[in-house]
């Protein structure tokens, strides 16, 4: 009992990593550059669920998906305003500037709504579900349907729309797509856009569970070797590396000694960088000609 | 159709092209001839919008482009087929085609894939495997066929027969004539294998080392002394039955 409890723990908090995951992949797939702001931009979706729920009495679902649109709209702009002028620029510097994005998001986001953590009101807080001798809390339940809701309406977007095509399509090859008229600075816009708002849902997601505060995007840096775990680059390999992470973890806290529940997750990235540097799941194209 | 005038594109301090000037004229085959590294390439990316250029103009319908990114130049209806098969290599050969109709917002897509499955039946055969897994050939012509999925009024076509078995590039070459001749398509043609450019050309340009040294109708072109030694291959023998040795160009 107690390892299925442990299990579904485990998916639940390596859901959020794979959402944040998903959000490295999703801009580095598009632009070529790692996002060091992404666990900021999810403690950002966090704190503004917090401020239109609990602050400004939403209701809760038009709360989240206030904060998550208007996660969209800051993701765009600082794309616009950040990244957009760093193209053609060295990658080390853009990476300055993604590290400097995060600095700023949480000194502004400590000064707007102060240091002490806060909570998110959610209709489904302290509920648990029992099933035998298995408790389960209904935040965890959340998490899971929310997750698995996203990953299917990402994938169907991207299969089915012409603006997700497009986006496959602008991030396989630039040149090619501008050559059929793909505008490619809109689609980088529109992927910070995407990527900000799964990283808002991931923040949101795990707001009921740990609390928010300025600090809690330093997940951030977990979720990046879920990324990498997953092979940098491939989507449902962000989830699946997400998900081992955060099922390791939850197992190494209870059977291993105290302390290496937080490094399990570097661990198991030597681990998967020894025995396959591409990662789990790979997309490679050597270009042949 | 198309005027370049005066183009002059760098690659950093580098001159890529100075001071070129072309014409593509409606329905017409336009060709540019010339070695490696003369600038071809940069001609068709300068004028498609990849390249800004330095100094010069380019017009397109009496609309001033000089200046418009490549992606707006193709909304416009010009169709730059790129050297070495750039496709989308993760989407299957249908996605890539229908990409090539992303800017469209006209109900006759559907129409425009049955045909581009005519000229290319190798395509239809693959339309679902991914277009990283076809031959090299079959990627060219993915390439073309994605162009005209645009409806281009003008289509630039970067070596088309690059890397190709003679027997795909002499199938290419009938299907850029037919498309020309069918659809009065406009082309502008960069080729090295110059036997196939002036075959199927209208009117030619000879590129060195960045500049056009020569320009002349194609079956004139093909007269040329020059031309034939040097592009074609053909060898005169000499009044002594030995070639001169320090035979050179008249343009230089």
């Amino acid at each position: 009992m107690e390892i299925i409890q442990l299990l579904i723990s485990g998916m639940s908090q390596g859901c959020v990593y794979g959402l944040i995951a998903l959000g490295f992949v999703l801009i580095y797939k598009a632009t070529e550059m790692v996002n060091f702001a992404q666990g900021d931009l999810m403690m950002l979706g966090a704190f503004l669920s917090y401020t239109f729920v609990s602050v400004l009495n939403f209701p809760f679902m038009l709360g989240i998906i206030a904060a998550i649109g208007s996660m969209a709209a800051i993701g765009a702009i600082t794309e616009r305003l950040a990244i957009r002028p760093m193209i053609g620029e060295p990658h080390f510097s853009v990476l300055m500037v993604t590290i400097g994005l995060g600095f700023i998001f949480r000194a502004a986001s400590g000064f707007i709504w102060g240091s002490e953590p806060k909570t998110l009101d959610t209709p489904y807080a302290g509920q648990i579900l029992k099933i035998n001798n298995i408790i389960i809390g209904y935040e965890n339940i959340v998490i899971l349907m929310a997750t698995i809701l996203l990953c299917a309406s990402l994938v169907l977007f991207f299969r089915f729309t012409t603006t997700g095509k497009a986006m496959q399509a602008a991030s396989q090859n630039q040149l090619a797509a501008m050559y059929v008229g793909i505008s490619v600075r809109k689609i980088n816009t529109l992927v910070w856009a995407v990527s900000a708002s799964v990283s808002a849902a991931a923040g949101i997601l795990i707001a009921p569970v740990s609390l928010i505060d300025p600090q809690m995007g330093f997940i951030g840096i977990k979720a990046f070797a879920a990324a990498i775990v997953g092979g940098f680059g491939s989507l449902p390999g962000a989830i699946i590396g997400g998900l081992i992470i955060g099922i390791a973890e939850q197992f190494a806290g209870l059977y291993l000694p105290s302390g290496f529940s937080e490094v399990t997750a570097y661990i198991i990235l030597l681990i998967v960088l020894i025995a396959r540097p591409h990662g789990i799941f790979t997309s490679m194209h050597i270009k042949k000609v | 159709m198309l005027k370049a005038r005066n183009l002059e594109s760098y690659y950093g301090p580098i001159a890529a092209i100075r001071g070129v000037s072309l014409e593509a004229q409606t329905g017409k085959i336009s060709v540019i001839l010339g070695a490696n590294g003369a600038g071809k390439t940069t001609v068709l990316k300068t004028i498609s919008g990849s390249i800004e250029p330095q100094k010069g103009k380019i017009s397109y319908k009496e609309i001033d482009i000089t200046n418009i990114e490549a992606d707006a130049t193709a909304r416009m209806g010009i169709a730059h087929v790129p050297e070495g098969r750039e496709v989308f290599p993760f989407l299957n050969v249908e996605e890539n085609l229908l990409l090539g109709a992303f800017p469209r917002k006209d109900p006759h897509v559907k129409k425009d894939l049955e045909t581009v499955y005519e000229y290319f039946p190798v395509l239809k055969q693959r339309s679902l495997q991914q277009a990283a897994l076809l031959s090299g050939g079959q990627q060219q012509m993915l390439a073309i066929g994605r162009g005209l999925m645009l409806r281009p009024e003008i289509m630039l076509l970067d070596e088309p027969s690059l890397g190709l078995s003679p027997r795909l590039v002499s199938e290419i070459a009938t299907i850029i004539k037919r498309l020309n001749q069918e659809r009065q398509l406009t082309i502008l043609l960069v080729e090295q294998n110059a036997k196939l450019a002036l075959d199927i050309g209208d009117y030619g340009y000879v590129m060195e080392a960045g500049r056009i040294v020569m320009e002349e109708n194609c079956e004139r072109l093909k007269q040329s002394t020059d031309i034939k030694e040097f592009y074609l291959g053909i060898k005169d023998k000499g009044q002594r039955g030995r070639r001169r040795w320090k035979q050179r160009k008249t343009w230089r």
